[in-house]
C-alpha cells in the first residue's frame, strides 16, 4: 500500500512540476526562450476539425473523458486532444481503411475472422455516434453529450457489453474501435495531433524517441527517467541529437519524476 | 498483350531475405538475374531515418512496412464447414512488402531448429509409437538433416553477423549456451547482447531450478561487424523500436545491411520495383517453366523468359503463385492427394506476464531478440511420456521495447478503461516483464491452403484461402509448456502474474506471430511435399521454391535462421549440381 501511495504522490508531482509541453533540453536562454515562444505559437494555433461534426465532437469529448478520464494522475484523453486525434485519424487513411482490403461480400462472420463490416471505420463513427444518441434521447430525453456523467458511464457499459443494440453497427464493434483509437490519440506521438503535452507518455513513463541505451541497459532497477521527447522535437530543433539523430535525453529529478 | 523481355537467367519472384542471397550468389557466378518484387525500394539512409522511424501509430497501428491489403490478402476460416472471409486489416500476422521483405521489420531472433525437428515423424514413431499422434497430424520428415544443413546454418550466421553463444561446439557442451543445440562448427561470428534486468531475473530463477540459461541468438549485433560481402552491420543501441520497425542503426541482419548494397552494385543483377508477378508460365508440357508475367506501376504486362525461376516471396505467396500457375498438383483434403497448400502450420506463442511493485524495467529498451531463454523444453529435449502431446518450445525473458499503445499489461481483473485502468497502465508500464514461450505447431490434414472460390485480388485473381485450426496437441502442450513458465515466474516472486497459456479456437485477430509454416513443403517423397531436399520443385525441374512453406511442420523456434539456411542448401544445390547438369535433382 505504502509503495502505491508513494507512488501516486510522486506521480501527482510530475503532472504539477514539469510545465506544460516541457521539451528536451536547450542550449541557451535564448533556445529556452524559443522553445517557449514555438509551444505558444503551437498551442495558440486553432486546431479545425475535418471530419467530425460538432455533434460528433460533443459525444467524443464526453466519451473519451470516461475511457481514459483526468483524475489526480494527470490529464485525460480530452484533455490530451483525443477528440481531435480521431478527428484527424477517420479523415485521413485510417478512416477510409486505406491499405486494408474492402472488396465485398461482407457476411458477419465468426469472431476469429476479424473485421467483416461493410462500412469504413469513418463510416462505422458517424453510425455509432448517431444511433447512440437515438438511443440515449430515447432512453434519458437528452444526447449522450448532455447527459449526466453517471448516465454516461451507463450507456458506454450498455456499449462495451453489448447490451444497448444499436441499429446500424453492433454495439461492441463500436465501443472497441473507439476504445482502441483512444489509447492511440493518448500514446501516438503528438504530431497526430493527440497526446497533448505528452501527458499519455508522462503517465506511464515513456521517453518517446529513443536514445541510444547501449549505457543503461545493464543497469538493472534503476528507473530511466527522461523528458520525453517528441518527433515534432528533434524536427523543430526543439531536442539535440546525437550524430544518428536520436535525442540526447534531459534526465528528470527525483521529485519530478514519478513514473 | 503482355510485351515479351529479353530471356536472362534466373528470375526471383520478390527480394527479401531468400531473394537477395540467392541473387547475390548467383550473379557472381556471372549469370543474369533480375529480382522482381511488388513493393517499393527501401533503405536504411533514406527510408528508415530518425525521427520518424521512431513512431509507433505508423508503423505498429498503421503497418506501413507490411503488405498492402487492398491489393491482395488471403481469405480465412477456422474449418471447412465454414466460409472463408477476407482478412480485411492485418493482425495475427504481419507480411513484409518491398525490398527487403519482412528481414526489415522482423525481430531478429535467428535459432537453428533441433536435429529432432528435421525427423519429427521418424523419432516420436520411434520414441512413442504412434498412439502418442492423432491420426490426423500429418507432421512428417524433412527430407534433409541438420547435418546437412549445418554449413548452411553457420554461414548465413555468419552473412548476418548474428550475437549469441555456442552451447555446442563440434560435439562439446559449452557452458552459458544452449546444451541442446546441435552440434555447431564455429561459434557465433558476435558475443551475446547485454542482458536486460527481466532476463537476469529469469536467468537466476531458471538457474535455481535446474535449467541451463543462454543468450537467445539474435541478428540485433552486439558489436559492429563486416561480413563476406564486405557490408558493415553496426552495434545495436538499444532503442527498443526494433520488431515491427526498420533500424536507423542499420544495425539489424537484413538485406538492407548484409546484402543489398553489394548486390545493387553487381552488373548482372538488375531490380525491378512495384512489380507484380502474376504467374509463372510453362512449356506445353507443364514441365519446364519458360517466363514469368509480370504487370508494372504503369499498368504494363510483361514476359520475362528465364531459365530458373526462384519463388523468393512469403510463404503465402509461394503457394499462391504455384496454385495460380499449376506447378505442382494442389491438395485435395478429401482424398489427403496433391501436394500444394499441404501442411499448412502456424506457431503457438503463449505467455505470463509478472508485475512488481518495487522493481523497475525501463520496458521500452530493449531489442527484439534481446532475451535468456531456456531449451529444456522444446522439440524432443524432455520425455513426452504419457503427456499426450508432441513438441514443445523455449521459454525466454528479454526486453524486446515496450511502446504504450500495443504493450501495456494490466493485471487480470483490472478494468479495460476508465480511473482503475489508468491508474493500472501508469503503475506497471516499467514494472512488468513477460516470460514467453514460442510453442511449435504441428500438421494435420484438415488445415491447409488452396484458392478462394469468391474473393479476388486487384487483378482478378483468386485469394488465398488459408483453412487452420490448432488441435489438442497444440493446447496440451501449450497448457504444459506456459505452467513450467510460471514455476519459474513463481521463483521470481513477481506481486501479480497473468498466466495466458493459448487456447481456445485460432484468431486472425490479435497479433501472435509471422511464423506462417507449411504450403510448399520439402520432402523426400513426391507424393507428400512440393520440392525435394535442394528445394526443387517435384514436377518443373527449373523452379525452387525457399522460405518456411518448406517446413513440414513449425518447431518451437522463431524461423527465420532455418529459413537461412534452406536458403543456401538450395543456393549449393543450384550451384554445384543444377547448373552443371539441369533436371531433377532427386
Amino acid at each position: 500500500m505504502s509503495n502505491r501511495r508513494q507512488f501516486l504522490k510522486s506521480a501527482a508531482a510530475l503532472g504539477a512540476a514539469i510545465p506544460a509541453g516541457a521539451a528536451a533540453q536547450t542550449k541557451s536562454d535564448h533556445d529556452k526562450q524559443h522553445a517557449h515562444n514555438m509551444r505558444q505559437a503551437a498551442a495558440a494555433q486553432p486546431r479545425p476539425y475535418m471530419f467530425l461534426s460538432q455533434d460528433e465532437v460533443a459525444f467524443l469529448d464526453a466519451a473519451v473523458s470516461h475511457l481514459i478520464p483526468k483524475d489526480e494522475l494527470g490529464p485525460g484523453a480530452k484533455e490530451a486532444g483525443v477528440t481531435y486525434f480521431i478527428d484527424q485519424q477517420l479523415f485521413g487513411g485510417y478512416g477510409s481503411m486505406a491499405r486494408k482490403y474492402t472488396q465485398g461480400p461482407w457476411p458477419e462472420g465468426t469472431p476469429q475472422q476479424g473485421y467483416q463490416s461493410p462500412l469504413t471505420p469513418a463510416a462505422v463513427y458517424r453510425a455509432g455516434i448517431r444511433d447512440t444518441n437515438a438511443y440515449c434521447q430515447k432512453t434519458y430525453g437528452k444526447t449522450f453529450g448532455a447527459l449526466a456523467r453517471a448516465q454516461q458511464d451507463e450507456v458506454l457499459k450498455g456499449l462495451d457489453g453489448g447490451k444497448i443494440e444499436l441499429e446500424q453497427v453492433r454495439s461492441p464493434f463500436f465501443f472497441n474501435m473507439l476504445l482502441a483509437n483512444t489509447i492511440e490519440g493518448f500514446f501516438a506521438d503528438p504530431v497526430y495531433g493527440g497526446n497533448r503535452d505528452k501527458a499519455g507518455w508522462k503517465l506511464v513513463g515513456f521517453p518517446g524517441v529513443a536514445a541510444v541505451y547501449t549505457s543503461f541497459i545493464e543497469k538493472h532497477n534503476v528507473p530511466y527517467k527522461a523528458q520525453p521527447v517528441s518527433i515534432a522535437d528533434i524536427t523543430g530543433r526543439l531536442a539535440k541529437v546525437d550524430e544518428y539523430g536520436h535525442p540526447i535525453h534531459v534526465m528528470l529529478d527525483d521529485d519530478q519524476a514519478g513514473a | 498483350m503482355a510485351t515479351k523481355l529479353k530471356p536472362v537467367d534466373v528470375v526471383t519472384i520478390g527480394v527479401g531475405l531468400t531473394g537477395t542471397i540467392l541473387a547475390q550468389e548467383l550473379a557472381s557466378t556471372g549469370l543474369k538475374v533480375v529480382g522482381i518484387e511488388r513493393g517499393r525500394w527501401r533503405d536504411t539512409e533514406h527510408d528508415f531515418a530518425m525521427p520518424g522511424v521512431h513512431d509507433e501509430l505508423k508503423y505498429v497501428r498503421n503497418k506501413e512496412l507490411m503488405q498492402d491489403l487492398s491489393r491482395e490478402t488471403i481469405t480465412f476460416r477456422n474449418n471447412a464447414s465454414e466460409t472463408a472471409l477476407p482478412m480485411r486489416q492485418l493482425g495475427s500476422f504481419l507480411p513484409g512488402e518491398g525490398v527487403g521483405g519482412a528481414a526489415v521489420h522482423w525481430g531478429g531472433l535467428t535459432w537453428r531448429f533441433l536435429p529432432w525437428d528435421f525427423e519429427t515423424r521418424s523419432q516420436t514413431l520411434a520414441r512413442y509409437g504412434a498412439k502418442q499422434v492423432s491420426e490426423e497430424c500429418t507432421m512428417q520428415d524433412w527430407g534433409v538433416s541438420y547435418a546437412e544443413l549445418e554449413p548452411h546454418f553457420n554461414r548465413f550466421e555468419y552473412l548476418y553477423g548474428v550475437s549469441g553463444k555456442a552451447g555446442n561446439l563440434n560435439g562439446k557442451i559449452i557452458p552459458g549456451g544452449n546444451p541442446f543445440e546441435g552440434a555447431r562448427s564455429q561459434e557465433y561470428p558476435n558475443p551475446p547482447l547485454k542482458t536486460a534486468y527481466s532476463s537476469a531475473l529469469f536467468a537466476k530463477a531458471a538457474q535455481s531450478m535446474g535449467y541451463k540459461p543462454f543468450p537467445v541468438p539474435t541478428a540485433a549485433n552486439s558489436r559492429a561487424y563486416k561480413n563476406e560481402y564486405g557490408q558493415t552491420i553496426a552495434a545495436c543501441v538499444y532503442c527498443g523500436y526494433c520488431q515491427f520497425f526498420a533500424c536507423e542503426m542499420g544495425a539489424k541482419g537484413s538485406p538492407q545491411t548484409a546484402v543489398l548494397p553489394v548486390l545493387m552494385k553487381n552488373p548482372n543483377y538488375e531490380l525491378r520495383t512495384l512489380c507484380n508477378v502474376t504467374k509463372i508460365n510453362l512449356d506445353s508440357e507443364k514441365k519446364r517453366a519458360v517466363s514469368v508475367t509480370y504487370v508494372d506501376s504503369r499498368g504494363r504486362e510483361f514476359e520475362q523468359p528465364a531459365e530458373l525461376i526462384l519463388l523468393t516471396s512469403y510463404v503465402l505467396n509461394n503457394t499462391r503463385l504455384m496454385l495460380l500457375s499449376g506447378v505442382g498438383k494442389p491438395y485435395d483434403p478429401a482424398t489427403n492427394t496433391g501436394v500444394v497448400g499441404r501442411n499448412y502450420a502456424y506457431q503457438t506463442p503463449s505467455s505470463v506476464t509478472c508485475f512488481f511493485e518495487d522493481k523497475n524495467f525501463n520496458a521500452f529498451m530493449g531489442a527484439g531478440g534481446l532475451g535468456i531463454a531456456i531449451d529444456e523444453f522444446n522439440g524432443d529435449n524432455f520425455d513426452h511420456s504419457g503427456l499426450e502431446f508432441i513438441g514443445g518450445g523455449f521459454i525466454q525473458a528479454g526486453s524486446n521495447g515496450a511502446r504504450p499503445i500495443e504493450v501495456r499489461p494490466v493485471p487480470q481483473g483490472t478494468p479495460r478503461w476508465g480511473s482503475e485502468w489508468k491508474k493500472a497502465a501508469a503503475k506497471y508500464f516499467n514494472r512488468n516483464f513477460s516470460i514467453t514461450i514460442q510453442g511449435a505447431c504441428q500438421s494435420y490434414r484438415g488445415n491447409y491452403l488452396d484458392l478462394d472460390p469468391t474473393y479476388r485480388d486487384a487483378y482478378g485473381l483468386p485469394l488465398l484461402r488459408m483453412t487452420f485450426d490448432r488441435r489438442d496437441n497444440e493446447t496440451k502442450m501449450s497448457d504444459w509448456l506456459t505452467n513450467k513458465a510460471a514455476e519459474i515466474a513463481k521463483a521470481i516472486r513477481p506481486s501479480k502474474m497473468n498466466v495466458n497459456p493459448r487456447r481456445g479456437k485460432y484468431t486472425i485477430v490479435p497479433y501472435q506471430s509471422t511464423h506462417n509454416t507449411g504450403g510448399t513443403v520439402m520432402g523426400a517423397d513426391p507424393n507428400s511435399s512440393v520440392v525435394n531436399k535442394y528445394l526443387q520443385s517435384w514436377d518443373v525441374h527449373n523452379v525452387f521454391v525457399i522460405g518456411a512453406g518448406n517446413f513440414p511442420q513449425n518447431g518451437g523456434y522463431n524461423p527465420t535462421g532455418t529459413v537461412g539456411a534452406l536458403t543456401f542448401q538450395a543456393l549449393e544445390a543450384i550451384k554445384t549440381k543444377y547448373l552443371k547438369r539441369p533436371g531433377a535433382l532427386a
